[in-house]
């Protein structure tokens, strides 16, 4: 299965990388990352040299790239014209009370794409 | 990174200040009284959860097994918090809570099912903003999902206003008038 995985600044990167990484490896999936904004591009590019990192840890060879402008529409094109299978994003950020918050990209992303979307809880 | 909420230009109140009690439009009798940190209190909470209707969780909140009940209510009835129960006698029925995020506070509100739509949400949500406006608070904001129009209208009822209607859940403000 053909996945891609968006990453933005609010993610919490480090366990949804590790996650999907893990599914990656135990599904045998073709995995590419997208990384985007909003934030400033030095944390953008602080996250893909994270994604690198974490995709060398499980010696997984993934296409990781930066996309300009806004991820959730960036996602829902590149799914469509890379023929991909599933996006999976982070859907578990919390307000300070605890409650699910879905952010503007997760909503672009689950009211436009085309293809099955995991959130990642 | 600082507030960027819009908040309403007129401040809101004085709201009464607990403890408090009232006859609910039931009969009952309700005591309305800030959370002390008393651990009879904190299993009082803790039994009203575990009973909670998973229908009336509002964006996975209240959690349903009684550990997670537990580390929710360690992370919302901390010192910095400011919470009020609504009791009937022994039993919890009703909790609101305020808990900081940086300068402003976010609100949640529940009612134990058997004990909505008895006027104890208004009561409980007035007295939860007093107590809060006497601890020093002054900006308070809540997201609600769309389609709770009871919610919305207690919400709206009480001061607050509409700060973002773009998002999923909406999103509502209130500023607290400093008591005098």
């Amino acid at each position: 299965m053909k996945v891609l995985l968006g990453l933005g600044q609010g993610s919490d990167a480090a366990s949804v990388l590790e996650r999907t990484a893990e599914r990656t490896v135990a599904a045998g999936d073709d995995l590419t990352v997208a990384i985007g904004g909003p934030g400033s591009l030095a944390s953008v590019e602080e996250l893909e040299a994270r994604a690198r990192e974490t995709l060398a840890e499980f010696d997984l060879d993934a296409s990781v790239r930066i996309v300009e402008g806004d991820l959730g529409s960036r996602l829902v094109e590149l799914a469509e014209q890379g023929g991909f299978d599933r996006i999976v994003l982070d859907g578990g950020d919390r307000s300070p009370m605890g409650k699910i918050t879905i952010s503007s990209t997760v909503e672009f992303v689950l009211l436009n794409a085309r293809t099955s979307v995991t959130l990642l809880r | 990174m600082s507030d960027q909420r819009p908040y309403p230009d007129e401040p809101a109140g004085p709201f009464p200040e607990p403890p408090r009690s009232f006859t609910d439009a039931d009969g009952r009798e309700i005591e309305l009284r800030a959370f002390a940190g008393e651990s009879e209190e904190r299993e009082g909470l803790v039994e009203m959860y575990t009973q909670f209707d998973p229908g009336d969780r509002a964006q996975g909140i209240p959690p349903a097994q009684e550990s997670r009940i537990r580390s929710w209510l360690d992370t919302i009835l901390a010192d910095e918090c400011h919470n009020v129960v609504a009791w009937h006698g022994e039993a919890a029925v009703g909790h609101a809570t305020l808990v900081p995020d940086e300068e402003a506070f976010e609100l949640a509100i529940f009612v134990l099912q058997e004990y909505q739509k008895a006027r104890i949400g208004t009561e409980l949500i007035e007295t939860l903003l007093g107590y809060g406006a006497s601890e020093g608070a002054r900006k308070v904001w809540l997201t609600v999902e769309r389609w709770n129009h009871a919610a919305v209208e207690l919400y709206r009822k009480t001061g607050f206003e509409t700060s973002d209607a773009e998002s999923f859940e909406l999103e509502m403000t209130i500023l607290l008038a400093e008591p005098k």
